[in-house]
């Protein structure tokens, strides 16, 4: 058994691998338009331009400039495992957004036809007819929101769903009140060059005591050549009202390295639930490790209220460079938090990601379950922090982390921390590292099973539990997804 | 038919194969057996397609078809079943979603309608209970935690639901009690039929008393040396492997030169 691999026996399972893993990035596609697109570089000037092109109140520009100002003291952050040379960045474009007759559009009627074309060929159809059922998605487009479906009906729940700028104008007092809570401008590099630029993303405000009868959708699309994408979302669920929301990303395929800087905030007060789900398919760069986006996202979520509940789920198998942490803060008392997630770096892929759960409140419990895939060349860390404070009393944190090889070229590294202050605590860590073997893909192959559904047999069943916290539709997807970005991974 | 011509392999370069003859007609059962390193699971596993081996010289025609052209999943699918020595564990993999993958590969390759989840499920069922498996080892991952016997009862499972042309049983015998291994020979005898043939692989003769081969042959520094009746086995049984090793190294080495 394990019979060590001769070259050209390993050169001929890659071959009989070739052809499914040779599929093709399949959002690669680039739509072309005519934009309204601010010049390169970023100064006060390009900030005062993209807050007047959306027309925003003082007080969020003043908070978009003291951003920049705390942004132009920091560096970025140098200890996550991933290398990339610095990013330039006045050479971004700070601001592109399709052009439109009017300020945005007002309806479906009214956006670009190319770009509904765009997001149906992505399978995110936002016509009336096709719609996804039960899913209402906001559609942003570079620096914008193109449309947002079902909001009349979401409407009838009190239910705020719509892009992060037209709830500046509609909203002021919740955008006002929430902004910046969960993640501060100063933050972290990152977050801090967000909160000086961002562009959109999506708002949503579940009120007091409503379960959100749809599962809300975000879809990110980068189109424009050179342009970041810096969206910002924000979800508040009050007292008792709970939500489901999912975000999907793709890029076209460039030569060039774009950069896209998020922050998502979540918070839930007493009794709330927030789910939010992730499919990150960022263009990942070709096969030598050319091109691809920098994903670089800030990602937290307040469990403020007693006995609310966040929970995390990602599928992350694009982009070049992952850098995020999706976290909770269990404040409130009896909160819970979760992470779920699988990373799948192939080629020259690098992703360091993981997650902090922050036990404040008494008897607050997290989970952590992450699942991360190597193959090709790729770099896949996991890290993880979980704090305990002296004030929570019968904290439970449960972690588990996987990692699977493929090949013998990649590699997997475990980064966790545990600090705990409180003697009543209970921490678990249980970590494994496994590989696909020779063995496994012949005795697959000697069933009449071609080796790369065996990979992707053997993949799925080591990512069933993060996929079965996914809603049904997403997980089919992530599915696929997996399969697809498991390019010549054995060798 | 199957016919092997003159076959030499190596694996890392070091001949194991060296010049191996045989001829297994349809509906026939050979055993095959020899002193450990004769080269009996490198047959095995050339015969299923693993390129961990290097095929250097010779030919195999199975039913006109030059079987060492084709890739391992296209063997298996055209009819050829090895059953493992060391049956492989699939963390994550149910068994149920595995076989039924197995069983509609095959059924897609010879244009029969794939299975649906319950058609696959009363079937697979049916043959678990003719070799003793209990419904549960459906829903395990493969072979992981499976004990010994219930691994080759696994495999066993696996050849009746695959309906093999060829069917190779690398030592399915070795770690067996002798109850696993009349219920494993009992699993075999049933799939014996005028159209499938089948090569067993053992060392011991033991297994030959529950399955009766038509030819036994001895194989030994990578070629046959002796073909007979089942009187063979027990001969062997009786003087043991010496003689042959003794018999081997007198002859020239022909094998290891020709091709």
């Amino acid at each position: 058994m394990n019979a060590p691999l001769s070259p050209p026996s390993a050169a001929t399972r890659a071959d009989a691998l070739g052809a499914f893993l040779e599929q093709d990035y399949t959002a690669g596609f680039e739509t072309r338009l005519e934009t309204d697109t601010v010049p390169k570089g970023l100064s006060e000037d390009t900030i005062r331009l993209i807050s007047a092109r959306k027309g925003e109140p003082d007080w969020l520009l003043d908070w978009r400039l003291e951003a920049y100002r705390r942004w132009l003291t920091m560096t970025p952050p140098t200890w996550a495992a991933v290398s990339f040379p610095p990013i330039d960045f006045q050479d971004i474009v700070y601001y592109s957004a399709p052009k439109s007759k009017k300020d945005g559009p007002k309806s479906l009627d009214e956006v670009d036809p190319e770009l509904l074309r765009t997001f149906e060929k992505l399978g995110v159809p936002l016509h009336e007819r096709a719609r996804l059922a039960g899913v209402a998605v906001d559609a942003v487009f570079d620096s914008v929101s193109v449309a947002t479906t079902f909001q009349k009906e979401l409407g009838e729940h009190g239910i705020v769903f719509c892009s992060f700028s037209e709830a500046v104008k509609t909203h002021p007092e919740l955008v006002r009140q929430y902004l910046g809570t969960v993640v501060p401008p100063g933050d972290n590099f990152y977050a801090a060059l967000n909160s000086a630029v961002f562009s959109d993303g999506s708002f949503v405000f579940i009120p007091k005591g409503v379960k959100c009868p749809m599962e809300l959708s975000t879809y990110f699309r980068i189109n424009a050549r050179d342009t970041g994408q810096f969206e910002r979302t924000l979800i508040v669920a009050e007292e008792g009202a709970s939500v489901s929301y999912l975000e999907g990303c793709t890029a076209p395929m460039r030569d060039e390295n774009q950069l896209h800087a998020a922050v998502v905030e979540l918070i839930a007060l007493d009794d709330a639930k927030i789910k939010y789900s992730t499919v990150q398919n960022w263009y990942p760069g070709d096969k030598d490790g050319k091109g691809g986006i920098y994903n670089f996202v800030t990602k937290r979520g307040d469990c403020r209220g007693a006995r609310s509940r966040i929970s995390w789920t990602q599928v992350e198998t694009g982009s070049a460079i992952t850098w995020k942490y999706p976290s909770v803060i269990l404040r409130g008392d009896d909160s819970v938090g979760d992470f779920h997630s699988v990373a799948l770096t192939n080629n020259l892929q690098q992703a360091d990601t993981g997650t902090k759960m922050i036990h404040m409140g008494r008897n607050t419990r997290s989970t952590i379950l992450s699942k991360g895939i190597s193959a090709g060349r790729g770099s896949n860390t996991f890290r993880g922090m979980v704090r305990v404070t002296p004030r929570a009393e019968g904290a439970r944190n449960y972690t588990q982390c996987d990692s699977l090889l493929i090949g013998d070229r990649c590699a997997a590294h475990t980064f966790p921390t545990i600090e705990v202050r409180h003697p009543s605590a209970r921490v678990e860590h249980e970590a494994t590292t496994s590989r696909i073997g020779e063995d496994q893909l012949f005795y697959a192959m000697q069933r009449g099973i071609s080796a790369e559904d065996a990979v992707s047999m053997i993949v799925n069943g080591f990512c069933r539990e993060v996929f079965k916290e996914l809603p049904m539709e997403f997980a089919v997807e992530a599915q696929k997804l997996l399969g697809v970005s498991l390019e010549g991974s054995v060798g | 038919m199957l016919k092997i011509d003159n076959l030499h392999a190596a694996v890392d370069g070091k001949a194991i194969l060296n010049g191996l003859n045989l001829e297994v007609k349809d509906g026939e059962v050979h055993a095959i057996m020899g002193p450990n390193g004769s080269g009996k699971s490198t047959l095995a596993q050339v015969l299923a397609g693993r390129d961990t081996f290097q095929v250097t010289g010779g030919a195999v025609d199975w039913d006109g078809t030059d079987l060492l052209a084709l890739p391992a999943e296209e063997r298996a699918r055209a009819g050829l079943f090895l059953a493992f020595q060391y049956p492989v564990e699939i963390p994550g993999v149910s068994n149920a979603y595995f076989l039924k993958a197995a069983v509609n590969a095959i059924r897609r390759h010879r244009g029969l309608p794939e299975y649906d989840a319950m058609d696959f499920l009363s079937r697979v069922k049916a043959e678990m209970k003719a070799v003793g498996m209990r419904e549960e080892f459906l829903y395990r991952s493969v072979n992981e935690g499976f004990s010994g016997g219930e691994k080759k009862r696994n495999e066993v499972l696996q050849m009746a639901l695959l309906e093999p042309k060829l069917a190779v049983l690398d030592e399915t015998d070795s770690g067996l009690d002798i109850d696993a291994l009349r219920i494993v020979a009992e699993g075999v005898n049933r799939l014996r039929s005028p159209e499938r043939s089948m090569i067993v692989i053992t060392h011991y003769q033991r297994l030959l008393d529950y399955i009766v081969p038509d030819q036994v042959h001895v194989l030994s520094h990578g070629r046959i040396v002796r073909s007979g009746g089942r009187e063979l086995a027990l001969e062997l049984e009786e003087h043991g492997y010496g003689w042959i090793d003794a018999g081997a190294k007198a002859a020239p080495a022909t094998g290891a030169t020709g091709g």
